[in-house]
């Protein structure tokens, strides 16, 4: 007699394999849906679900006109290798200790010489201004390069809603400090928090911008979640990351790098091939997922966009 | 087998496996984004360890009073001569692609450029001269030679700190190790002079 036994599981309930592949994916697409539906009267619903560790999509991004065509650098190298010495100082270090990170809530405190003053809610802060995708080269002063489509909101933008004091000539930014989620802090290997700044005709350049995306998702912890500078003619560092303070001021900031060695790194850091730092050139640079070196290009291929910020300056010396 | 010969065998073995795990994490792609920067990285810290590793011999023979430790130290050394050339190569290959006149111009500008190099040309005469036909054929000189290894370590170390840009932790001790293997050998050199001149104002 033939025993025929019904298999225990039906074809039917098996996952298919692609899903099955992207199981952690799935689960957090499916958390994020499931918050995200949660917070649908919040407009910024999404951007909670990020920080319960998805990968939420950011709505309505328009395209930019400062957009390279370059090809873009794949997520993996973008959000895999990077440096964010908060989170410890090897390359995939972000990538690791950052998955726990809390960005949100989140305040940003905006002082010094402006006319609106206090602390604002990241999504308060944000929401005014709409998102655009701006596809930028990035240049590290370590001698290598990316492509990374950010999403963010014109600086300048900002900068005009929140009204600095006529006084106001530098902006500069505070990276949070919190050695309990980054680890990276407990070591001095930098004065913390990490601090950047900008001359205001600098911060008001239509291509600077605040980025809270990359891929057209809410940006990673690694990244610097949930808000980050962007400034693409200069050399990585000065895109300082989890920003929590906005200050106006009359005087030049000073920058961490900086301070931590004076003689290699300046205030101005733009991307300069006839600058050399004192260790190493700057002449060309190793584009990720290229085999040969490249050409770097001055102000990194932006300079008939910023070149006029520095035509009276001499920039061997404001490197 | 002796314990002795499987003790060779066994970090003979172990010293392979950097090498052979860089071919398969960057046949992977494990070696992430920037496998260059990984290769030249690891290559380098490998050579540095068994630079120093080589150092650790002389001492723990004379701790230990195990005279058969003597046959690991050409291993070692020839290793961190192995790894250094696949440093310099991946230096020269990979990064630079030939590219001779930029290279040329970062040994000759870029200290820490300038002081790998020399490291390297330190362990060239070192590495040819380790055969037994060499080691007869110079004879006492071989020693005065092959004490050319501490300047390469300490070339090696200061090589390693220059690159780093804020994180010292790793060069620092590198060159803690390094100071201890060199204190045991200043301590001996001393120790076996006092002794003479004492005995002879006695």
């Amino acid at each position: 007699m033939l025993i025929r036994k019904t298999p225990d599981i039906r074809y039917s309930e098996v996952t298919p394999k692609g899903l099955y592949l992207r199981r952690r994916e799935f689960i957090h697409a499916a958390a994020a849906g499931a918050i995200g539906a949660a917070a649908t009267l919040s407009p910024v619903g999404t951007a909670r679900a990020q920080a319960q560790g998805g990968r939420a999509k950011l709505p309505n991004v328009r395209k930019s006109a400062f957009s390279t065509t370059e090809k873009i650098n794949p997520y993996e190298d973008v959000t895999g290798y990077n440096n964010f010495y908060e989170f410890g100082t090897d390359k995939d270090d972000p990538m690791r200790n950052g998955q726990k990170f809390i960005s949100r809530p989140w305040t940003i405190r905006v002082e010094g010489l402006v006319k609106t003053p206090g602390s604002y809610d990241i999504d308060t802060f944000v929401k005014p201004h709409a998102l655009e995708e701006r596809i930028y080269r990035l240049r590290c002063v370590e001698a290598w390069s990316m492509v990374i489509p950010w999403v963010g909101i014109p600086l300048a933008d900002v900068i005009k809603r929140l009204e600095p004091l006529p006084g106001a000539q530098f902006v500069e930014f505070t990276t949070l400090l919190d050695p309990k989620q980054m680890f990276g802090q407990r070591i001095p290997v930098l004065d913390w928090p990490y601090i950047e700044g900008l001359r205001m005709d600098e911060a008001m350049h239509p291509l600077a911008i605040l980025a809270v995306g990359l891929y057209g998702e809410v940006l990673p912890n690694q990244n610097g979640a949930p808000i980050r500078l962007v400034v693409p003619w200069k050399y990585g560092f000065k895109g300082i990351k989890s920003i929590v303070r906005i200050r106006f001021t009359d005087k030049q900031p000073r920058n961490s790098w900086e301070v931590a060695n004076p003689r290699e790194y300046g205030f101005y850091a733009n991307v300069n091939p006839t600058v050399d730092h004192p260790r190493w050139s700057q002449a060309s640079e190793r584009r990720l997922g290229e085999f040969l070196r490249r050409k770097t290009l001055m102000f990194n291929g932006y300079g008939d966009q910023v070149a006029g910020l520095y035509s009276a300056m001499d920039l061997r010396r404001a490197f | 087998m002796k314990v002795f010969t499987l003790l060779r065998r066994t970090i003979f073995a172990a010293l392979l496996v950097p090498a052979a795990a860089l071919v398969y994490w960057t046949l992977t792609g494990e070696a992430g984004p920037n496998p260059i920067d990984f290769i030249t990285d690891t290559t380098g810290t490998t050579a540095l360890s068994c630079l120093v590793l080589s150092l650790t011999v002389t001492p723990l023979r004379r701790l230990s009073g195990r005279n058969e430790l003597i046959k690991l130290r050409r291993m070692l050394g020839l290793y961190a001569f192995f790894y250094a050339c696949l440093h310099v190569l991946t230096w020269s290959v990979l990064d630079w692609f030939f590219d001779w006149e930029s290279m040329a111009a970062d040994i000759v500008k870029r200290p820490f450029i300038t002081l790998g190099m020399t490291t390297f040309l330190l362990l060239l005469p070192l590495a040819i001269t380790s055969t037994e036909g060499w080691i007869r054929r110079l004879g006492r000189r071989w020693t005065r030679l092959h004490r050319l290894v501490y300047v390469a370590a300490i070339t090696a170390t200061i090589h390693f700190w220059w690159v780093v840009k804020v994180d010292f932790r790793q060069p620092r001790l590198w060159a803690l190790a390094l100071s201890v293997l060199l204190g045991f050998r200043a301590w001996w050199t001393l120790q076996a002079r006092v002794p003479r001149s004492s005995a002879g104002s006695a």
